[in-house]
């Protein structure tokens, strides 16, 4: 709906004219000499400048005038930033008029059609614009010639219009008159009453014609002021101001060249009034007169961006929050503050209106998330300039309302979270933010000390999902009432629904990304809406427990052992696995420089809810600039961090002789396979798998019983050694930008560790793939042999096992990295897991898991049944 | 009798949200056909391979074709699609059969038509339809085929527009009720197909219903050509289809939000014929009857739809527990939509 309305107006349209080969001498220049690509741009110009619609005319004695239309609507049609409006197909030739037709697959305008060569060829035609769907300019001329005066044209639109509606059944809301513009202060004493004639055609036409429009050429008007164009932009802005007042409600102009009706300096409005109202006898000589004197390059092009210096301080505020600019922010907030009366009314003023400029914006999809946080930057920059100002008053308190957020114990991931605060305080709510891995007794405590009016939870790793129940029930012990908004990468809405909605009587609202935080938070902090608000999330969660508590499995479950007969089994006999190069342990030492190569981007951009596959996302049409100035910033910083060193990167990695018993894998000390340093254990699928294996990663390794001497790898590599400082220090800076930005990069840098490693692994440390030669491209899409699934994810998604890699390895006395009781791994930009070299080894995902397995699983862990359902629960039926 | 029966459809169609059938690929798979099984007896001796050329078997299996017809009718169906989607000159060009194509219109409408004609004398009170079916083509008009020429193109309107206009001849001849414009990724080729249905009714004095299905291939809610949803609707919205909606591509839960789009824009009927989901691992469509229904019937009761099926992946069980869901409420209402001037290029336009 948005969409319809950002598009519509109920007014004025403009369509662009510098597509016109008969109006634009560049234009023409450009077509002649086939030179498409910079065509193009004239017609983007436009768009941009702010035509809604586009007009294309190709009539030129020396073109191939159809041939001219076609390929150039067919170069459009491949240019989503210029043909998502609409376009008008523009000859004076029906062969043309019909070629473009055939090439354009939104509904256009045809200009135009008309009575000129007799009614049969007008309704053929008018009946043929009906079956190919587009609307049509009609042009008051009839077989006797071009109307002129006022009743002529009136009387060939209504004869039009009554042949178009009654005889065809043309839709009359599809019918655009031109009942011609023609040039005034000619100097020829009949030609004085033209703009009057037009006006006044447009009037009666628009009262006796339903649902039709008026446009027209509008430059035809100012033609014998050719050359002098202040005085031209003068007299279509003073036509256009009384033509729109009569009823025209369209015209072909150049966009970029209007001046404003109120700009235009007295007397030269006075004396363009009198002609194009005919006013006066003498208005044609005391226009000329006056000419001159206006005379000059007019408006010249658009100055440097920096006209917006001379706004007024609210507005130069506004637009530097809307635009992110923070270059001249003190001294425009120091200004403001000069000329308020407390230092806290610029806050409450100017700053939250723009500020509420950008919340509508983004609200309406028209700015994205990476310029939102940049706003925020700004306001930061501002309030933190202020605050020495501001003497410490009780009630300085006018926020929308207290959230406080925190990511919850035993989990370190932060970005999402950072931006739900920043969106937030965007649209001025106070945010308490507690950081990572909070205790829910801190979270419930503060929540009292400070009467927030909601609480917000974030976590990444699915043990989080046990503590926000915690949480919840925590909350309903306590007797709280307040909103418990969940989000994080591994939240849902069916979790919410089933395991944490229920526990809890206050509201509980699962928030799937940072853009709708803003509208839940409106929604519940109001008395208004919230009762209708959460009676409607309770419906939802309703129909969600419903659904799941009916979802069948889809496939049916087997028994493990049923499973481990139908396990993935290779030929031992037969295949001999690669016996690694360097056995035993070792620290990785590797400059961020060198990882740069092996990001994948793609991650990056949907952390900051761009959606879209690097590099592609780069030229979408719609988040495509702001993922280039997202992407820019990026390398900025990535440089930055390259070249300052604050920021590390670590790991350490082990090859180690194993071997399969049962599902778990035993890993030895020595290649005698006498000492066992650790079991690892593995879980099998369990679900029915008519065309394939019950996969278990285990399968990969030699049984102990085939003798076969076999291996596995394990690894940890973290390059966010210094992310946590470097974040904090830009957001102490009011730049939360940065501080998302910095974590969100050294996210990337590991996980390009991870696949550099594997890479070195493959060719060196292992060694089974010294040849290999893979793109980046084909890294990312895993196109190589051997796998490195993750703990916690879907493949072995018992988090626990991270705790055998650190024993291996003795991972954080080699790198720092520690792990939390949830498992998580500190710091938040960390990847650790297996190496499997198998040539058949691929990923899987364990997914649900029966009650035999659970109760074995929970055996070979030495743990109890109900330990084993705490860890297992993901994989267990709800 | 067309007229009589357009008449006893539009009629329906306020009372009652009607049921069209499932996928027909799906059910082809299921008989496991050969090259041979696609050949025949007729086409023995054709010079290159023909399995894969569904749209073929209604002359060399027609009982094939016509069972899976009686299925869907079977489970619920009131209106069952033709079995042509690939049936035109321009599709028919990869088994090098396009002078088949005529043909495979008129004798897949007219296997449908006996299916129909069967189940409506065996229940009289529920009239069975045929909706004559017109698929995208292989080829796109307003998308190059070139990455280095994007100003070229593979086919143009008139080919499309000749195409077309040969297979609804077919349609016509065989017997349809209806004529489905569906499957739509690429607007300019369905407005061709628009322009050549309406040449031909009144080239014929004929008139049937015409219902547009579009595609939303992805996340971002456009056709692959580019438009909105909306500026969809206005591209076609000339020819007064009986129905617009949209079809494959995504599942129900994806669909849903486009589907509430034109359901919030419509004049005309809307209908919505979503895959089983998305494709697994193994290319199949593994959303049960029963999740499938559970979806449409939510749609029912948001007052979206008033013709429902299944695309891809659905078979004739999904049909049965879509009819069972739907059945009792009440058809969505048409919108009443102010006069305006609604004009679209990728996005719409209205002023």
């Amino acid at each position: 709906m948005s969409q319809n309305q950002q598009n519509s107006s109920a007014t004025f349209v403009n369509v662009g004219e510098r597509t016109n080969v008969t109006g634009s001498a560049m234009f023409k220049r450009l077509i002649l000499e086939e030179d498409y690509e910079t065509a193009l741009d004239v017609a983007r110009q436009q768009v941009e400048n702010g035509a809604q619609i586009i007009d294309i005319n190709m009539d030129e004695a020396m073109l191939d005038s159809e041939a001219a239309m076609v390929r150039f609507l067919c170069l459009i049609a491949s240019e989503p930033d210029i043909s998502r409006v609409p376009i008008m197909i523009d000859s004076s030739k029906w062969s043309v008029i019909e070629a473009g037709l055939k090439c354009v697959q939104g509904k256009a305008i045809v200009n135009s059609i008309s009575l000129k060569e007799g009614e049969k060829p007008f309704l053929e035609q008018a009946k043929l614009l009906k079956r190919y769907g587009a609307a049509t300019v009609v042009m008051a001329f009839d077989e006797k010639g071009q109307a002129d005066t006022q009743a002529r044209k009136y009387e060939i639109c209504e004869r039009s219009y009554k042949l178009l509606t009654e005889k065809i059944g043309f839709p009359p809301e599809d019918i655009i008159f031109d009942p011609n513009i023609f040039a005034v202060a000619t100097g020829i004493e009949e030609h004085n009453n033209y703009a009057v004639d037009f006006i006044e055609a447009t009037r009666q036409i628009k009262q006796n014609l339903p649902h039709c429009h008026i446009s027209g050429g509008l430059s035809n008007i100012s033609f014998s002021f050719r050359g002098n164009n202040p005085v031209r932009e003068a007299m279509h802005s003073v036509f256009l101001f009384h033509a729109i007042k009569a009823g025209m409600d369209m015209a072909i102009v150049n966009a970029g060249q209007l001046e404003v009706y109120d700009n235009i300096p007295a007397e030269l409005k006075q004396a363009v009034e009198d002609v194009i109202l005919n006013r006066h006898p003498d208005a044609t000589d005391n226009l000329l007169a006056l000419a001159p004197k206006y005379q000059g390059d007019g408006k010249a092009v658009v100055k440097e961006n920096l006209e917006w210096r001379d706004y007024p301080v609210n507005k130069r505020l506004e637009h530097a929050l809307v635009k992110g600019i923070t270059d001249f922010i003190v001294e425009d907030t120091e200004a403001a503050r000069l000329q308020a009366d407390k230092p806290l009314h610029v806050i409450e003023g100017p700053l939250m209106d723009g500020m509420n400029v950008v919340g509508d914006l983004f609200g309406e999809g028209k700015m994205f998330l990476p310029q939102v946080v940049k706003s925020a930057r700004v306001m930061k920059k501002a309030v933190a300039y202020l605050e020495p100002y501001i003497e410490l008053e009780k009630d300085q308190s006018s926020s929308n309302g207290k959230i406080l957020l925190a990511t919850v114990k035993g989990d370190v991931h932060d970005i999402g979270k950072n931006i739900v605060g920043v969106v937030l305080q965007c649209n001025n709510y106070e945010i308490i933010d507690l950081g990572v891995m909070v205790p829910a007794a801190k979270i419930l405590q503060v929540a009292k000390d400070e009467k927030v009016d909601m609480i917000g939870l974030s976590g990444l790793i699915t043990p989080s999902l046990d503590e926000m129940v915690h949480v919840a029930k925590e909350m309903q012990r306590l007797e709280l009432n307040l909103p418990l908004l969940i989000g994080g990468a591994t939240t849902s809405k069916a979790h919410t629904a089933v395991k944490i909605e229920q526990n809890y009587n206050g509201p509980v609202v699962y928030v799937p990304n940072a853009s709708r935080a803003v509208g839940v938070c409106q929604k519940l902090i109001s008395d208004e809406f919230r009762p209708a608000y959460v009676a409607q999330l309770q419906k939802e969660y309703d129909v969600v427990r419903d659904q799941h508590a009916r979802k069948q499995p889809r496939s049916k479950p087997v028994s493990l052992e049923a499973a481990r007969e139908n396990r993935f089994e290779c030929d031992w006999q037969v295949y001999h696995p690669p016996t690694p190069k360097q056995l035993g342990v070792q620290t990785i030492s590797v400059e961020l420089s060198e990882l740069i190569d092996y990001i994948d981007w793609t991650p990056f951009f949907l952390t900051w809810s761009l959606a879209g596959k690097y590099p592609r996302i780069l030229e979408d049409e719609v988040v495509g600039e702001e993922a280039k100035k997202l992407f820019n910033d990026a390398t900025n910083m990535l440089n930055k961090l390259c070249e300052e060193g604050d920021l590390a990167a670590k790991g350490v990695v082990g090859i180690f002789p194993a071997n399969r018993v049962g599902d778990d894998v035993e890993i030895y000390s020595d290649e005698s396979r006498q000492q066992t340093l650790h079991v690892a254990h593995h879980l099998r699928q369990q679900t029915q798998k008519p065309k394939g294996f019950n996969y278990c990663l285990s399968d990969y390794i030699a049984p102990k019983a085939s003798k076969k001497a076999d291996y596995i790898g394990a690894f940890a590599v973290t390059a966010g050694i210094g992310e946590d400082e470097i974040a904090q220090a830009y957001i102490d800076d009011g730049d939360d930008y940065n501080g998302i930005m910095v974590k969100a990069i050294a996210d990337r840098l590991a996980e390009a560790f991870a696949e550099y490693l594997h890479l070195k692994v493959r060719k060196e440390i292992w060694g089974y793939a010294a040849d290999e030669q893979l793109s980046n491209d084909d890294l990312i899409r895993e196109k190589y042999q051997g796998i490195r699934p993750a703990p916690g994810y879907a493949a072995c998604p018992e988090h626990t096992e991270k705790q055998v890699i650190w024993d291996l390895l003795d991972a954080e006395k080699a790198t720092g990295m520690k792990l939390t009781e949830s498992y998580a791994m500190w710091p938040g930009a960390s990847v650790s897991g297996w190496y499997f070299s198998h040539p058949e080894a691929r990923y899987f995902a364990v997914a649900q898991i029966q009650q035999d397995q659970l109760e074995e699983y929970a055996q070979r862990k030495g743990w109890t049944i109900e330990y084993a359902q705490k860890w297992l629960g993901p994989n267990l039926n709800a | 009798m067309a007229q009589n029966n357009t008449e006893i459809l539009y009629s329906l169609a306020q009372q009652r949200i009607l049921v069209l059938d499932g996928a027909m690929g799906t059910m082809i798979q299921r008989h496991k056909l050969e090259e041979e099984d696609y050949r025949g007896d007729r086409f023995v001796d054709w010079h290159c391979d023909v399995k894969g050329n569904n749209d073929l078997l209604v002359l060399s299996q027609p009982q094939i074709i016509y069972d899976i017809h009686c299925q869907y009718f079977a489970a619920g169906a009131d209106i069952i699609e033709t079995n042509t989607f690939n049936a035109t000159t321009i599709a028919m060009a990869d088994y090098d059969m396009q002078s088949l194509a005529k043909e495979i219109n008129i004798e897949a409408t007219k296997l449908a038509r006996k299916a129909a004609d069967e189940y409506t004398a065996k229940t009289p009170e529920k009239p069975r339809f045929v909706a004559g079916v017109l698929g995208p083509t292989n080829r796109t008009a307003s998308i190059s085929p070139d990455v280095n020429d994007p100003g070229k193109r593979n086919v143009n309107f008139d080919q499309l527009v000749e195409a077309y206009s040969e297979a609804t001849h077919g349609l016509i001849e065989g017997g349809a009720d209806i004529i489905l414009i569906e499957t739509i990724f690429d607007t300019l080729n369905a407005k061709a197909a628009a322009f050549a249905v309406d040449s031909v009714f009144d080239e014929l004095g004929v008139s049937l219903p015409v219902m547009i299905s579009g595609t939303i291939t992805d996340a971002s809610g456009r056709t692959l050509s580019g438009q909105t949803a909306e500026a969809f609707y206005y591209s076609l919205r000339h020819i007064n289809p009986v129905s617009f909606g949209l079809n494959c591509a995504l599942g129900p839960d994806l669909l849903r939000q486009y589907v509430e789009e034109i359901a919030n824009q419509a004049e005309c009927l809307v209908s919505a014929h979503p895959n089983a989901g998305l494709p697994n691992e193994f290319g199949e469509y593994d959303m049960d009857d029963e999740e499938m229904a559970e979806h449409i019937k939510e749609w029912a009761q948001s007052g979206l739809v008033n013709i429902v099926g299944g695309c891809c992946g659905s078979s004739p069980e999904h049909i049965a527990a879509i009819a069972r869901a739907v059945d009792g409420i009440a058809p969505r209402v048409p919108v009443k939509k102010e006069v305006r001037m609604r004009l679209s290029g990728l996005e719409p336009f209205v002023h």
